[in-house]
């Protein structure tokens, strides 16, 4: 008699818990619209902080904030120092592969396609980004891929970057498997590591605008727009996950592997904050 | 042998309170090592967030270390705020110099040392 009760709850139980989980599988959930809410919080969080401030000059960093900055930055791009890594990222996106095809066979709309990256491959069910699409390019034609964090991959990307600017900022997220991706980002990028316990929101959200020392914190809105950068500290071109990667250096964690899938998560949840800006790459910082 | 060291322990015991410029000198190595480790960029590094004596270029994370001792007259409260500060504030971004071992217990004294002189 126990034996069947038990028996009977524990199938109510189950079908119970089938009706419970079936049920949001079976409703619709629109990720982007989930999303969109995530940039329209994000984005009206930089607004209040910086009522002054354009969205679209987000774009430029720290000098979209700071005056004094801005002039140096301003008289910094009247040469800008990424021109020559432009001319060579041309050439080696038009030059000929062993099989005579090139870079550019492999990009529709001349190469100015730096507004489709980064994307979420359904089939694959991962983040595209512009660095892997070159590269990928470059195998499938039987060639070498590039060094992933600077030289020719940051000069082509920067070639691409060149033309294309003013390409809105559109990153789509429609399914589970984008949304997961998606989300592993956002917890990359709020979540505190490495030994000064540091996340990247707390810096470059939290403290944007401030010093941290002589420097200004740049807000991350607008972050991943214009790289790859030709950062004075570097002395040449880089890509983002370079950039990254220098990032947690400094807060004391260890960093991923460039196009790692944690850094091209965070990659995709970044951009996608940065919807309805427009890509304005290659850029040159301090 | 033995006895010779005692002599001189006991001299060096007795050092600081034979003369009176003795006992400032002891002081203020520990607040110049704790202001030497609070301008480290390696250690405290505190200048990067706070505006600090006359260090130059402060930044402004956080408020300024001043007035020290009317702030923290425990020192037991500011040794624990350097130590982790997420303790008193769970969304702090003040790194915890004494949970993740970027400081060690005596510098973390030299470094009140000094700040105490704020």
């Amino acid at each position: 008699m126990k034996k069947t009760i038990q028996r009977g709850l524990f199938t109510g139980a189950l079908v119970l818990m089938t009706a419970m989980t079936a049920k949001p599988a079976n409703a619709a959930v629109n990720y982007q619209a989930l999303v969109d809410a995530d940039v329209k919080k994000f984005q009206g969080f930089f607004r209040k902080e910086f009522p002054d401030v354009k969205l679209e000059d987000f774009g430029n960093g720290v000098y979209a904030l700071d005056e004094d900055a801005r002039k140096q930055w301003k008289e910094m791009e009247e040469f800008p120092p990424y021109e020559l890594d432009v001319e060579a990222g041309k050439a080696l996106f038009n030059k000929p592969f062993a099989n005579g095809k090139s870079l550019a066979s492999c990009f529709p709309n001349g190469g100015a396609v730096r507004g489709m990256y980064p994307y979420f491959d359904e089939k694959r069910k991962e983040v595209v980004t512009l660095e892997m699409a070159i590269n990928e390019c470059r195998v499938a034609n039987g060639e070498k891929p590039y060094a992933w964090k600077k030289g020719d991959i940051a000069r082509v990307s920067a070639y691409i970057a060149s033309i294309s600017r003013g390409q809105k900022v559109d990153v789509k997220v429609k399914s589970k498997a984008a949304y997961d991706a998606y989300m592993k980002g956002k917890e990359m990028f709020y979540a505190k590591r490495g030994q000064l316990n540091m996340s990247c929101s707390g810096c470059h959200m939290e403290y944007a605008g401030r010093h941290l020392r002589a420097e200004i914190m740049s807000p991350a809105l607008g972050h991943t727009t214009h790289f790859p950068v030709f950062r004075s500290k570097w002395g040449e071109i880089g890509t983002l996950h370079r950039r990254y990667a220098g990032c947690n250096e400094n807060i004391g964690a260890k960093p991923f592997p460039a196009q790692s899938k944690e850094y091209r998560d965070l990659e995709f949840f970044q951009t996608v904050m940065s919807n309805g800006l427009k890509y304005n790459g290659p850029a040159s910082r301090k | 042998m033995k006895s010779s060291g005692i002599i001189a322990a006991a001299a060096v015991l007795l050092l600081p309170s034979l003369g009176k410029a003795a006992a400032p000198a002891a002081v203020d190595s520990s607040v110049e090592k704790g202001k030497a480790l609070a301008l480290d960029t390696n250690k405290g590094n505190c200048i990067a967030c706070h505006m600090m004596g006359d260090g130059e270029f402060p930044g402004n994370y956080g408020p300024p270390l001043s007035q020290m001792k009317e702030r923290y007259p425990d020192r037991a409260v500011l040794r624990k705020q350097i130590e982790d500060a997420t303790v008193m504030n769970p969304k702090s971004i003040m790194p915890p110099f004494g949970k993740h071992g970027i400081l060690s217990d005596s510098e973390i004294s030299q470094i009140i040392d000094y700040l105490y002189t704020l």
